[in-house]
């Protein structure tokens, strides 16, 4: 069959199926595959909590997002080219995300009278019902086509069946004019070692999935996206989580520190220590604890004796690591804890992205009890922010909260891999042994940070804790020492701001709107502020990835404008915060609480309301 | 020796109440640490004395060594960050029974599920001290306090059994009025590679003055007590009249007079009899006295030896040895 090829500059395609389907490797593959290829992209898996949530319900519908493209993608898309559904409730969950001239492709052995009705439909036409029968609909047996495929191939029918979402593969690589060569490399590797007999099955299922799709009339078109002008260097794909946990090993290896991480498992952060578990050859440490308490109170331990120690975790278990990084301010230890931020309060959807731990981290401890704050903002830049969060512990002795998102932490995106010499110098601040007896807070006039004494050093056995001391470290009631170390501390953090960046703005450095935001919204307000700029909107963008210090420009740049429109996924904690700051200016805000990442258009129209 | 027991004493001022059972383990701890530094052939900066939050919790502060005093329960996460961070430190905590047993059980009961090797000090006086008298886990069915002026309605935990339940690898008791004997078993803690767990029978002398007095009173102490020392009969009392024997699968008391020598039960530490040592971990009166010395001491691989072991042995096989080579692994593509 001759089809029709169609260059595109970008496309989005959503695979979904029931949580059982395989849809994540499914999409990670093609993903992986866009991105060898030469593509920019961005992906983003939206998955149920449910492990097997109850098969063929929409509750148990699982979706991986990919946005492919031949020039900057900044986001997984709004609305997809493609919706993939594997069955009826993956059709009834997503045909909302599907463009008015987007192709769907359906798996139609699974649309039997007993899914259509569990999935929810109530007539016998689930295309009108979702709204979609206006649309291009490839309707393929995919279930069975896998049969025939490896009827011969010597696996068990349950087996057999699984490698559907391989066919599924070939159709959309087909579709999409994606070689295979990645998908046989990924398959050799897989299988290669343990389970050989599934190579070349594998193999043939993704391979006739191809075919099929190039001998069928249902296929409307091809469409090819050319390579994007990158940077030139090496790229591989990556995940924030995987980034972070990267970014951790090569500031250990930096400061020519181990690394420790004691964590408790939690989603969306558990990516992070199981990722760290795999590098005990870079000097990783990884202790999975009995709780989260005990995720952060290990860490303080390691980071007393003389560790870089983090510990990883989303926000319930943030709540419940309160007192301790209380304990790590009190005593001005050395430690990273990150939050993968996630939709609360409480459990509240435990695999749906929000940006509502932001006062959490700010404000969230008894006392007066300041911590350094940044935030990551793709999940490539997880890489960089974790290495800044440990440079900022490790020089000025302080916790620092770094804030990811469940969206960033899953989320992968093509990145340029740097040179380890390209990244600075972290220089810890050890303590030296004098004839003077050792006063463990006497601090660093510059940067008001105390130093480290490392246990196993002679002559500078001191003792720390959470009670209140004065700095030769005896312990202290009296009124002004108190005023006197609530001060410091908070001035040492506060100093933070002579070491990191400017605040840059994209844009004019005046002018009516400045639309702000801070962490994983980047992408999409970027793809907001040039959408507007395209509709001849003037308009400037000022991103923050560090919220406590603020950058010492904040006040500067934001006097340049009018307006303030400050856009976050949580009811305006930022925009709250700025307020408090910067009280002189005019701020206005785009929130949305509902557990999934902005769209484009909801920006743009905030922006255009601003104006 | 290199060391005396002034050079563990710190400048700060001892603030415990006069009469507090906590002053003894704290000279007992002074007074055995130039010893085990001369045995590990370590200096004192190696020493780190950990604690969490109480009376007995302040005890880091009253040491010349490396110390912290960290928050309510977590003297034991904080006490296995650091020895798995450094390995070589010799590690010491302080705890009393509040937070050992309620708010830190969780990290109590894991650290010696793990076998960390840390040496844990539980100042069991039964009873809040630093609160002013409120019951503890380990409070007896019934105890007045300001939190139960009608009794409490709760068993206590026995430390003995729970470090037991959790296959705990050394186990050993002493009283705050025996410095020798807590000073022994301080030593034979520090020797043993492992959780060890030492429990001290202290008096409260302000909210729970007494509750220890039926094993610690010098007149009756023999009859109520029995010190355990491995190869030797288990036979008490202040004429060493009575001895320990098992009838059917249960100890029992009797008297030397009457049973066979050969019956008379023989301590042994090292054996993994978790039944026979768990059982004389249990001894209470007044049927039974109170076991005191090591009640069990057993080989297992600890975990920070573990952790280092196994780190060592992924090194030597894994190919990624250097951060570049670890972003440069898996797939990758050139854009030129």
């Amino acid at each position: 069959m001759q089809h029709k090829v169609i260059d595109a500059e970008d496309v989005v395609i959503r695979f979904a199926g029931d949580s059982g389907d395989g849809m994540q490797l499914t999409g990670t593959l093609f993903a992986n595959t866009s991105a060898v290829f030469g593509n920019s992209l961005s992906t983003f898996p939206d998955y149920p909590a449910e492990i097997r949530a109850p098969k063929g319900t929409v509750s148990g519908v699982s979706g991986f997002q990919v946005h492919i493209g031949s020039r900057k993608v900044n986001t997984p898309g709004d609305y997809c080219d493609m919706l993939v559904a594997m069955n009826p409730a993956a059709l009834k969950a997503n045909a909302k995300w599907l463009k008015r001239t987007g192709l769907v492709l359906v798996n139609s052995d699974a649309f039997d009278d007993a899914s259509l009705q569990k999935a929810g439909f109530t007539t016998d036409d689930p295309f009108v019902e979702a709204g979609v029968s206006d649309r291009n609909i490839i309707v393929a047996p995919i279930s069975n086509l896998t049969k025939e495929s490896l009827a011969d191939s010597g696996l068990d029918p349950a087996s057999i069946l699984k490698c559907k979402n391989m066919f599924t593969l070939g159709m959309a690589c087909y579709i999409y004019s994606r070689p295979l060569d990645y998908v046989y490399g990924y398959i050799a590797s897989k299988f290669a070692k343990k389970h050989p007999e599934m190579v070349e099955p594998n193999r043939k299922v993704v391979t006739d999935g191809f075919n099929y799709a190039a001998a069928i009339q249902a296929v409307p078109n091809v469409y090819t996206i050319a390579p994007a002008k990158l940077e030139n260097g090496t790229y591989r794909n990556i995940t924030g989580n995987q980034a972070l946990a990267w970014g951790l090993i090569a500031a250990a290896q930096k400061a020519g520190l181990k690394l420790f991480c004691g964590s408790y498992p939690i989603t969306p952060a558990t990516g992070i220590l199981e990722e760290l578990a795999l590098h005990k050859s870079l000097g990783a440490k990884t202790m999975q604890t009995e709780d989260e308490i005990a995720g952060i109170c290990t860490s303080i331990g390691a980071a007393f004796a003389g560790d870089l120690a983090v510990t990883t975790t989303s926000g319930p278990g943030l709540a419940l690591k309160t007192e301790a990084l209380g304990l790590a301010v009190m005593t001005e230890l050395p430690l990273v804890v990150v939050d993968v931020q996630r939709a609360g309060p409480c459990t509240g959807m435990p695999t749906k992205t929000e940006q509502t731990d932001l006062n959490e981290a700010l404000y969230g401890r008894n006392g007066e009890c300041p911590v350094v704050v940044l935030s990551s903002h793709s999940p490539a830049h997880c890489f960089d922010a974790a290495f800044m969060a440990a440079k900022i512990a490790l020089e000025r002795m302080t916790p620092v909260l770094l804030l990811s998102e469940g969206f960033l932490g899953n989320g992968s995106e093509p990145w340029r891999i740097p040179s380890m010499s390209d990244y600075p110098e972290i220089k810890p601040r050890y303590a030296k042994a004098s004839e003077a007896p050792f006063r463990p807070f006497e601090r660093d006039e510059k940067t008001l940070s105390r130093s480290w004494a490392v246990p196993g050093t002679p002559g500078l056995e001191h003792r720390v804790g959470g009670l209140e001391k004065m700095h030769s470290g005896a312990l202290s009631t009296d009124p002004e020492n108190h005023a006197l170390m609530v001060s410091e501390r908070a001035e040492k953090v506060a100093r933070v701001a002579d070491m990191i960046p400017p605040l840059e703005i994209d844009g004019a450095a005046s002018g009516e709107l400045l639309v702000v935001g801070w962490g994983g919204t980047f992408g999409h307000i970027l793809s907001a502020v040039e959408e507007a700029r395209k509709e001849g909107i003037s308009l400037s963008f000022a991103h923050f990835d560090f919220i406590n210090p603020l950058p010492a420009n904040t006040g500067e740049v934001l006097a340049g404008f009018r307006k303030v429109l400050v856009c976050e996924l949580n009811s305006g904690h930022f925009a709250a915060y700025l307020r408090s700051k910067f009280p002189d200016h005019e701020y206005l805000q785009c929130n949305k609480v509902q557990g999934q990442t902005f769209l484009v258009h909801e920006i743009l129209s905030s922006i255009k309301k601003a104006l | 020796m290199k060391y005396t027991q002034k050079d563990f004493k710190s400048d700060q001022e001892v603030r415990w109440c006069p009469g507090c059972g906590d002053y003894a383990v704290l000279a007992a701890l002074q007074r055995v640490l130039p010893k085990v530094c001369e045995e590990k052939g370590i200096d004192k900066e190696k020493v780190v004395v950990i604690s969490g939050i109480g009376c007995s919790s302040r005890l880091p502060y009253y040491m010349n060594t490396y110390g912290f005093h960290s928050i309510h329960g977590r003297a034991t996460a904080v006490s296995t960050g650091v020895k798995v961070a450094n390995p070589e430190l010799c590690v010491w905590q302080a705890s009393g029974d509040g937070d050992a047993l309620a708010i830190g059980g969780n990290h109590f009961i894991h650290a010696i599920r793990r076998n960390v090797d840390i040496n844990i000090m539980l100042f069991n006086n039964r009873i809040y001290g630093m609160t002013k008298g409120q019951y503890s886990p380990t409070s007896k069915l019934g105890a007045i306090t300001k939190t139960s002026p009608y009794g409490t309605v709760e068993n206590p935990f026995n430390p003995g059994s729970l470090v037991l339940g959790s296959k705990g690898t050394f186990f050993a008791r002493s009283l705050d009025v025996d410095l020798a004997l807590s000073e022994e078993m301080m030593l034979e803690a520090s020797r043993h590679k492992g959780t060890s767990v030492m429990e001290f029978l202290t008096n409260c002398v302000i909210f729970n003055n007494g509750v220890h007095s039926d094993v610690t009173d010098k007149e009756t102490r023999a009859e109520r007590t029995i010190v355990l020392r491995d190869g030797q009969k288990m036979i008490f009392g202040k004429d060493g009249e009575k001895c320990l024997v098992l009838d059917g699968w249960k100890l029992k008391v009797a008297l030397v007079s009457e049973v066979r020598e050969e019956d008379i039960l023989v301590h042994d530490s090292h054996s993994d009899n978790l039944g026979l040592q768990m059982q004389l971990a249990d001894m209470r009166g007044p049927e039974f006295p109170v076991a005191l010395g090591v009640i069990r001491r057993v080989c297992d691989g600890t975990y920070d030896e573990r952790v280092a072991s196994q780190a060592e042995e992924v090194s030597q096989r894994s190919k990624v040895h250097s951060l570049d080579e670890l972003l440069s692994s898996g797939a990758t593509w050139k854009v030129e």
